[in-house]
C-alpha cells in the first residue's frame, strides 16, 4: 500500500485523557497545508471546550463522548461527528462542511452559521440556528425557545416541535417545523409549502439521514415588514 | 444650528427649551421616529480639558525638547499571544465599518496608521480587501452580528477584538439604514439589499463572563494562540467589566467612553446611556491594578481624544494607549469648510454635520453611494490621517518631556491637577492649587 494509500485509510487516535486539546487542534490545523491522517477519532473528549474547531481539510474527526462549548466552531470542509452530547455553540460559523451530533445540543447551535450542514438527531436548545447566514440545519427532535432568531439565510429542519418565538426578526432563512409551534416571533409567519420546498426539505432530511415525510412539515418565513423601519410597527420592535 | 442673526434684546431664549429642544419635539410630531445620527456625544461633559499638568520646576526637571529621547512604542498583548503588536506609537484607529464608512475611507484609514506604525481596526460588517491591503496592523472586530465572520480572516487579522458594546451605545446593537446598504455591503453581510440592518445586541453564543472566557478560548485555538484577543466594552459599570475581562483571558482591554463616536444611533442613547471617557479611564486603570495585571493587561481608551493634551492625559491616568475614531475622519475631511455649500444642500452645515446614518456624506466618507465615495481620495486621506497621528504623537511627547519623561508611558496621575470639582473626583487627582481629592 503507498504511503498516501495508507495515510488515508489509517485512523489517528487521539486520548484528550493523556493529550491536550491544543496539541490535538494544533495537530488538525496542520492538515490544511499539509498532507496527514484523514480520519480521526477523538476519545475521552470528557466536555471539553473548542474540540476541532477552526479545521480546514477534508478529514472526518469522529469524537466518542460528550463536548463542551464550540465543537468545530467555524469548521470547513471537515466532517466532524459528536457520538454524545455537545453543549452550547456546536458548529458555530459553520462556513462549510458537516458537523452531525448524535444525542442533544444546548443552546445556539449552529448559530451565524454561514454554510455545510448541521445534523442533530436529539434536541437542541434554545436559539437554535441564531443569526444563520447560510448554513442548514437539520434538528431530529424539537427546538428551544428563540430558535432562528434574525435568521438571514439557510434552512431549518425541525422535526419535532419548536418554542416560544421561532423566528423573531427572521430576515430570509426558510424554517420547516413537522410538529407544533408554540408561537412565532415578530414578523415570522406561516407561509405556503410548494413543491420547491418539499424537494428542499426532502433533500436535507436524506442528507441527514432522518426518516420523516417532507409533506408533514410546515414552513415559516419572514412577513418583510419590519425590513424597513415604519411607525405603524413600533409595537413589533 | 445656532442662528447667528441679531434678535431684539429683550427676547429671551428657554435654557430648558433652547431651540435644539424645540426643534426636536417639533421633528419627532412630525415623524413618529426617534432621532437617529451619527458623531458622539454634543453635551457639555467632564472630560480631560479639566485636567492640567504639572510642568517641570525645581523639584521635578524636564528633558529638553528635541534633543532628549522620549519613547512612544507600545506593545498590546504581551499576556498570552504568541504575536503581539508593536505599534510605534500610542494612538490606534478604533473600528469603523465598511457599510458606515466607504471603502475609499477604510482604505485611507489603513495607508495612514501604517505610514506612522500603528494599527487600525474592521468594524460591523467584516473585513474588506483594501483595508488588510493597505493596513499592516489589522485588529478584526468579533460582534455579536458577526457580520462578514470568516476563520480566513480571523487568521489574516494581526489581532481580534471582540466587541462586547461602544461608547456610543452601550446595551445597543448596530444600525445602518437601508440607503447604506449596496450591492457590496448586501452581500458581506448576507442580508437583503435595501433593508435596515439591525445587529443584534448581545453576541449569538455567549453570554456572560464565564462564557466569555470560553469564546475566547475558541477564538485562541481557532488561530493557535498566535493573535492578542482585545475585549471591549462601553463605558458604564467600567470597574467590573475590566476585572471580568481580565479573568476572561483578555490580553488587551478597550474601554470606549460615552463620547465615542457612532455612524448611526438613536440621539437619546448617544446623550444618555454611559459614563464619560475621564472616569472611566481611570476607573478601568485602578481595576487593572487591584489585580495586579496594570501594564501585563494593556489598557486602551477611547471616547472624545482629539490632540495630544488628550492623549497625554489618559496615559497619564493609566492607559497604554488610545483610540480615535470621529477624530479620524474629521482629520480626513469630515466637517471640512470646502464641503459646506453641499452640507447646506441637505440640510446641515461644516462643522455640524452629524448624519453619517444617511449616506448623503459630501466628503465621501461615510457614504456607500460610489459617486460620492468617488470625490475621496484616499491617497491624501491617508496622508492627512498620518499628519494627524504625528501631530497627536509631537504633542503627547511635548507634554511628557514637560514632565520630565522619557516615555510617555512614564505620565502618571501625580503629574495632573484637576480644574473642577467634578474632573478631580473622577480623576482622582488633586483640584488645581489644593491637597483635596474628593472622596479621598
Amino acid at each position: 500500500m503507498a504511503v498516501a494509500e495508507r495515510e488515508h485509510a489509517a485512523v489517528e487516535v487521539v486520548d484528550l485523557a493523556t493529550t491536550s486539546l491544543r496539541e490535538l487542534n494544533r495537530r488538525l490545523h496542520e492538515l490544511a497545508e499539509a498532507p496527514g491522517p484523514r480520519h480521526w477519532r477523538v476519545v475521552n473528549p470528557s466536555g471539553a471546550h473548542a474540540v476541532a474547531c477552526g479545521l480546514d481539510a477534508d478529514v472526518e474527526v469522529e469524537i466518542d463522548g460528550h463536548v463542551g462549548y464550540y465543537c468545530a466552531g467555524m469548521n470547513k470542509r471537515a466532517t466532524v461527528r459528536v457520538h454524545g452530547n455537545a453543549s452550547t455553540g456546536v458548529a458555530e460559523n459553520l462556513m462549510s462542511g458537516r458537523v452531525e451530533v448524535d444525542g442533544n445540543v444546548s443552546q445556539s447551535a449552529g448559530a451565524t452559521g454561514r454554510g455545510g450542514l448541521l445534523v442533530v438527531r436529539g434536541n437542541a436548545s434554545s436559539r437554535c440556528g441564531i443569526s444563520m447566514k447560510g448554513i442548514d440545519i437539520v434538528v431530529g427532535g424539537s427546538v428551544g425557545h428563540m430558535s432562528a432568531f434574525m435568521a438571514q439565510t439557510g434552512c431549518l429542519v425541525v422535526c419535532g416541535d419548536a418554542g416560544e418565538a421561532l423566528g423573531d426578526s427572521i430576515y430570509e432563512a426558510r424554517l420547516y417545523v413537522r410538529g407544533s409551534v408554540a408561537s412565532l416571533g415578530a414578523d415570522c409567519v406561516e407561509k405556503e409549502l410548494t413543491d420547491e420546498h418539499t424537494a428542499k426539505v426532502r433533500g436535507l432530511l436524506d442528507a441527514a439521514g432522518i426518516d420523516a415525510d417532507p409533506a408533514d412539515f410546515r414552513r415559516y418565513g419572514s412577513a418583510r415588514r419590519l425590513y424597513n423601519f415604519h411607525i405603524d410597527n413600533a409595537g413589533a420592535y | 444650528m445656532p442662528a447667528t442673526e441679531q434678535r431684539p434684546w429683550n427676547l429671551r431664549e428657554s435654557y430648558l427649551f433652547d431651540r435644539t429642544v424645540i426643534a426636536e419635539i417639533q421633528r419627532a410630531a412630525a415623524e413618529g421616529i426617534y432621532d437617529i445620527r451619527g458623531f458622539g456625544a454634543k453635551r457639555r461633559l467632564p472630560h480631560f480639558d479639566d485636567l492640567l499638568f504639572l510642568g517641570a520646576s525645581i523639584s521635578r526637571y524636564p528633558l529638553e525638547g528635541y534633543r532628549e529621547k522620549c519613547a512612544t512604542d507600545v506593545v498590546l498583548g504581551t499576556r498570552f499571544a504568541k504575536k503581539p503588536l508593536e505599534l510605534k506609537i500610542p494612538v490606534t484607529i478604533a473600528g469603523m465599518s465598511f457599510g458606515a464608512l466607504s471603502a475609499p475611507a477604510k482604505e485611507a484609514l489603513g495607508r495612514g496608521a501604517t505610514e506612522v506604525g500603528t494599527s487600525t481596526t474592521t468594524g460591523d460588517g467584516g473585513m474588506t480587501s483594501e483595508e488588510r491591503e493597505h493596513s499592516k496592523t489589522l485588529v478584526y472586530q468579533l460582534l455579536p452580528s458577526r457580520y462578514g465572520m470568516n476563520p480566513d480572516d480571523l487568521r489574516r487579522a494581526d489581532a481580534i477584538e471582540v466587541v462586547v458594546g461602544q461608547g456610543a451605545k452601550p446595551g445597543g446593537g448596530g444600525m445602518l439604514l437601508g440607503h447604506k446598504i449596496s450591492d457590496r455591503v448586501a452581500e458581506m453581510r448576507s442580508l437583503p439589499k435595501g433593508i435596515d440592518q439591525r445587529s443584534a445586541s448581545r453576541h449569538p453564543d455567549w453570554t456572560g463572563p464565564d462564557d466569555l472566557e470560553i469564546k475566547i478560548t475558541e477564538l485562541r485555538e481557532i488561530t493557535d494562540w498566535e493573535k492578542p484577543i482585545f475585549v471591549k466594552v462601553g463605558a458604564t459599570r467600567t470597574y467590573y467589566d475590566v476585572q471580568l475581562a481580565v479573568k476572561a483571558g483578555a490580553d488587551v482591554i478597550v474601554v470606549d467612553g460615552m463620547q465615542g463616536g457612532t455612524a448611526a444611533t438613536q440621539d437619546v442613547f448617544i446623550e444618555h446611556v454611559g459614563i464619560p471617557t475621564l472616569p472611566a479611564t481611570r476607573i478601568a486603570a485602578d481595576a487593572l491594578q487591584e489585580l495586579g495585571m496594570h501594564r501585563q493587561v494593556q489598557l486602551i481608551v477611547s471616547g472624545g481624544i482629539r490632540g495630544g493634551a488628550d492623549v497625554a492625559k489618559a496615559l497619564a491616568l493609566g492607559a497604554d494607549a488610545v483610540s480615535i475614531g470621529t477624530a479620524a475622519l474629521v482629520a480626513m475631511g469630515d466637517n471640512a469648510p470646502e464641503h459646506d455649500e453641499a452640507y447646506r444642500e441637505i440640510g446641515s452645515a461644516a462643522g455640524f454635520y452629524d448624519d453619517y446614518q444617511a449616506g448623503l456624506d459630501p466628503a465621501g466618507i461615510s457614504t456607500q453611494d460610489e459617486q460620492l465615495a468617488e470625490r475621496f481620495d484616499p491617497i491624501l486621506g491617508g496622508r492627512r490621517v498620518a499628519n494627524y497621528l504625528r501631530v497627536l504623537t509631537l504633542e503627547t511627547q511635548t507634554l511628557a518631556r514637560a514632565c520630565g519623561k522619557s516615555h510617555v508611558h512614564n505620565l502618571e496621575p501625580e503629574d495632573l491637577v484637576a480644574l473642577t470639582v467634578e474632573a478631580a473626583a473622577m480623576a482622582k487627582v488633586p483640584l488645581a492649587g489644593t491637597d483635596w481629592i474628593p472622596g479621598r
